[in-house]
């Protein structure tokens, strides 16, 4: 494949044609903080962290969604976007009820890392606090909407990777939640096959394993990787 | 059917018409309908047969005439005599205007509630998407084939190759009537020249603009004149599929779309080897079922393929991979519009209207505080003055003129200070608002923008497909800022903060929707910004609309 | 959905719809076939679902879902992201107020303020006895007509909050003694001021 030469952040990089602008970023080191990505599913282009500056264009680009090209010029590291990025984390924990003292996932959530990251010790937004259930039906899983943050990873997983399609949104806006079936409780569920890949690739404590409630948490989302290695390219790496 | 047959269809109709001593056209458009239009055909109906004269007279319907408030209306062809229109028409009025003209010298006018052919309210329009809306029986393709429906077809399909279509709307300068303005021309290119086994063609009828029904109208006016700015646009770029996508609050619309298609087909002026050439293509119409972010390109194409109507990044765009991954060209139904008219009289004839960037005419949705709203079609580049003075006669009750609103819940609210701005494109991005597909709401003193702000962000949270973080959460946080505002709770921080959401909103939402969510907001914080300053400092709303003491309930 | 929650992970209710001698679910047949089973023909077979129960109830999803072989959760987050659609059973009439931006200017608010406080609901409800739902919608395009209220399909031009709720009640009224249903309700509401 082609290389393509681009600077980002003032620095002469290659790449090759064919990769996304935040595959290209990754590769040269530069942690770009995503939420939605995840290596192994397609892309869904929502939660708009990897945001960059093109030189240019006037517009932002996402860069898990945008396609290399010679010559481009790449920031990654402004003010304007340092500022974006806090505030985008800040209203997804006002979204919801995102309380990291009481949660499973306290110390491995990746919404709580970011967070500390950016240096955000307070949300300016008004907390939305909606009052969601918690689905602890099934056997071995809980869904927790609280702590969801729609990333859409886990019905990528099950549908991309699993097949299933168990999982999949209702409604619409701010009123959008993560649904099993036809909205019903997980443990009743007919189609799912408690594979645990939409727990696994979870971000948040918002799907956990019942083990893990009590315990330590080790969620491998990179495990999609092998598994689709495995069944596309018939090699393990492990 | 061949070209020489379609003359003949239009000769005869022509011939048919002639032949009336007398022809009544009712509005059979949503609001005249509405506003009792269909007893008033019924009525006429009656009285031409009580007298006897079904030979004589004819009663039919037609598309809309333009002033909708004053609906329902009926315009009068007098054989041989000048035209008029009539309005607020009842069945007895109805019964009184068939005394008038059907007796034997029908040439004298009766006054009462007669529409004077000078009102200014015709006067600055220039009719070319709806030259034949309000003439044309909607239902009947002899009626529009006599008007001139599907001769640009017949005359590109003999004449001229796909390329040359392109060079001649290339040449017109027109822009996508669906808000953005992209040059029509060029995109048709590009669309030719994308390599797809198959290609298709969508006109893009989900006009969720609140105040915006340019797009119904047509549809239900003059369907004909839709297919056929399709059909010539599906043989310029190579495409044998399209795709009407009609908003679901429209059901007389998709079902004159509907009816069209099947009488077109019937004729062969439609589907297989249209007009006996080699050119195919088959339409069919599809309804939505309420979104609005289905206006935007992509989650319209998610809908039509039965999908939650939600957005998806682009590149790849439409043309290059679209519907079933097919290349594929959507447009506004409007845009669609012209393309017959500019087929027809030639690229540079078309360009001869409007400004140097924004060339030709542009349909709008007239309403709010103005004495005459309805739909008008206007050269770009008039000036707001002229539309809301002119055509809408000014501000009933003695009120005064505060604001007008383009572009519905992407666009912004132009002040008196700019009423003398040319209406195109380019001057209305700078004035902070957009085009948009054409809606325009007058408000009068007695609005509050703080509180329209508000009412145009809550659609944009109601209407938010829930995909992006920034759209979903944002939408949210900015309507609780409003609401403070407006409740008189806020502080002058609360400004800042919404203002910096605005600019977040814009820059990073992934769709149109997120994009121009902030628009409502950013345009009145520019140009009312003392409103904002009255509600949050001193506890006052200027136009007494909001209740600003703290007790209102939400 | 209560059936459901029971259930063992198992498919629900198979025999429920094939026993099902409903005519109703015929028709959604007779629309999947003209769109030849596909399944991008879903909002188009869900429309005609919904007009022919009312609304979409949980087993007809299910018998769409299996007729077009979708899976259960896309079909229902389809059915949810689309206003048109409703899950609950609707109000025998159906009363809704326009929030466009010209009925917005003209105070379409207030109308919808006046129904809420008068029937005792909120709008995307129906009241307790189902007589009675009240939506909003974002412009008809019949903002010449602003402010606009639309009672069982009619479109009722320049309301006031008075004049609405009187003829809301008028409705209700008619259907409340017999002995007047016979009158043709479009006639009637003609007439009332």
């Amino acid at each position: 494949m082609a290389a393509v030469t681009l600077t980002l952040n003032n620095e002469l990089i290659s790449a090759r044609e064919g990769q996304t602008l935040l595959e290209v970023i990754r590769d040269h080191g530069v942690d770009l903080p995503t939420l939605c990505h995840l290596d192994g599913l397609s892309e869904r282009g929502a939660c708009r962290l990897c945001m960059v500056e093109v030189e240019g264009t006037s517009r932002l680009l996402a860069a898990c969604v945008t396609p290399v090209q010679e010559g481009m010029n790449i920031r990654t590291d402004s003010d304007r976007l340092l500022r974006y990025r806090k505030m985008l984390v800040e209203l997804l924990l006002a979204e919801r009820s995102h309380v990291c003292s009481v949660c499973t996932m306290n110390g491995k959530c990746e919404l709580q890392a970011l967070a500390v990251r950016l240096g955000i010790d307070h949300v300016r937004y008004e907390a939305l606090h909606p009052a969601l259930p918690v689905d602890a039906s099934h056997g071995r899983f809980v869904l927790d909407h609280n702590r969801c943050i729609l990333c859409g990873r886990c019905l990528r997983a099950c549908d991309e990777v699993e097949g299933a399609h168990t999982l999949d949104v209702m409604g619409r806006g701010v009123r959008s939640r993560i649904i099993v079936d036809f909205n019903q409780p997980w443990g009743s569920s007919f189609t799912c096959t408690g594979c645990g890949k939409c727990v696994q690739v979870c971000p948040t404590g918002a799907m956990v394993a019942r083990e893990n409630i009590a315990g330590r948490v080790e969620k491998r989302p990179d495990f999609l990787l092998r598994i689709l290695d495995g069944r596309q390219k018939r090699v393990w790496r492990w | 059917m061949n070209r020489v047959e379609l003359q003949a269809m239009a000769e005869t109709e022509r011939n048919r018409q002639k032949a009336f001593q007398c022809r009544f056209l009712c509005c059979v458009g949503t609001p005249c309908l509405s506003a009792g239009g269909g007893v008033v055909q019924e009525a006429l109906k009656q009285a031409i047969a009580v007298q006897g004269l079904d030979a004589t007279v004819e009663v039919v319907g037609a598309g809309c005439m333009g002033p909708c408030s004053r609906g329902p209306l009926v315009r009068v062809l007098p054989a041989g005599g000048e035209e008029a229109i009539y309005e607020h028409m009842t069945p007895e009025k109805a019964g009184a205007l068939v005394e008038a003209f059907a007796g034997p010298g029908c040439s004298s006018f009766p006054e009462e509630s007669r529409i004077s052919s000078d009102s200014p309210f015709f006067g600055k329009q220039v009719k070319i998407v709806l030259s034949g809306s309000g003439r044309v029986d909607p239902d009947r393709l002899e009626s529009c084939v006599a008007e001139g429906a599907y001769t640009a077809l017949a005359h590109a399909l003999r004449e001229m190759t796909p390329e040359e279509v392109c060079q001649e709307v290339v040449r017109s300068g027109l822009r996508g009537r669906g808000g953005a303005g992209y040059p029509t021309g060029v995109k048709w290119n590009l669309m030719r020249k994308a390599q797809g086994e198959r290609k298709i063609v969508v006109a893009n009828g989900d006009e969720g603009d609140p105040g915006a029904y340019m797009d119904r109208t047509l549809m239900e006016s003059d369907p004909h004149r839709v297919l056929e700015g399709m059909a010539l646009a599906a043989y310029a770029v190579g495409a044998d599929q399209g795709y009407v996508y009609v908003r679901g609050e429209y059901p007389l619309a998709a079902q004159r779309i509907q009816r069209a298609i099947q009488a077109a087909e019937r004729q062969g002026l439609l589907g297989n080897r249209i007009l006996e050439s080699r050119f195919n293509f088959r339409v069919d119409v599809r309804m939505g079922a309420g979104a609005f972010v289905c206006g935007e390109e992509t989650a319209l194409m998610a809908s039509i393929m039965g999908r939650r109507g939600q957005p998806v990044p682009r590149p790849p765009y439409p043309a290059q991979r679209g519907l079933w991954g097919l290349p594929t060209l959507i447009n506004n139904v409007e845009t669609f519009g012209n393309i017959a008219p500019i087929i027809q009289h030639g690229g540079e004839w078309y360009a001869g209207y409007g400004t140097e960037k924004s060339r030709g005419t542009k349909v709008f949705a007239l309403a709010g505080k103005v004495s005459w709203t309805g739909l008008i079609e206007v050269p770009l580049g008039i000036t707001l003055r002229e539309i809301v003075f002119d055509i809408g006669g000014g501000i009933p009750g003695g009120r005064s003129f505060k604001a007008a609103q383009t572009g519905g819940p992407s666009g912004g609210c132009i002040p008196a200070a700019h009423l003398d701005t040319p209406m195109d494109y380019e001057s209305l991005q700078e004035l902070g608002s957009i085009m948009g597909s054409g809606g325009l709401i007058v408000m009068d003193d007695r609005s509050c923008m703080p509180d329209v702000a508000k009412f145009f962000m809550e659609f944009c949270m109601d209407e938010s497909c829930g995909k992006c973080a920034p759209c979903r959460g944002g939408t949210v946080q900015m309507v609780r800022l409003l609401q403070r505002i407006t409740d008189g709770g806020a502080a002058p921080e609360d400004l800042e903060q919404l203002k910096e959401l605005c600019l977040l909103l814009k820059e990073t939402s992934l769709c149109g929707l997120g994009q121009t969510a902030p628009n409502p907001v950013l345009s009145t914080l520019r140009h009312f910004r003392e409103e904002y300053d009255a509600h949050i400092r001193e506890g006052r709303c200027p136009a007494g609309v909001c209740d600003l003491s703290g007790n209102s309930m939400e | 959905m209560d059936s459901l929650d029971s259930a063992s992970p198992q498919s629900p209710r198979t025999s429920d719809f094939r026993d099902n001698a409903d005519a109703r679910f015929k028709v959604i047949d007779r629309v999947i076939k003209r769109h030849q089973f596909q399944q991008d023909a879903l909002i188009e077979v869900l429309t005609a679902a919904q007009e022919s129960f009312g609304y979409l109830r949980e087993d007809v999803l299910a018998y769409v879902a299996r007729r077009l072989q979708l899976p259960p959760s896309w079909v229902y987050g389809v059915a949810t992201f689309y206003h048109f659609f409703s899950l609950q059973p609707q109000g025998h009439h159906q009363c809704i107020v326009c929030l466009g931006t010209a009925c917005y200017v003209a105070r379409s608010a207030e109308i919808l303020a006046a129904l809420e406080k008068r029937f005792g609901m909120k709008a995307g409800q129906t009241t307790s006895d189902g007589e009675l739902s009240l939506t909003t919608t974002r412009c008809l395009g019949s903002c010449g007509l602003a402010p606009v209220l639309v009672l069982d399909g009619e479109i009722l031009g320049r309301q006031s909050a008075e004049s609405a709720v009187t003829r809301v009640e008028a409705l209700l009224h008619e259907t409340e003694s017999p002995s007047s249903q016979a009158v043709s309700r479009s006639t009637e509401s003609e007439e009332k001021p």
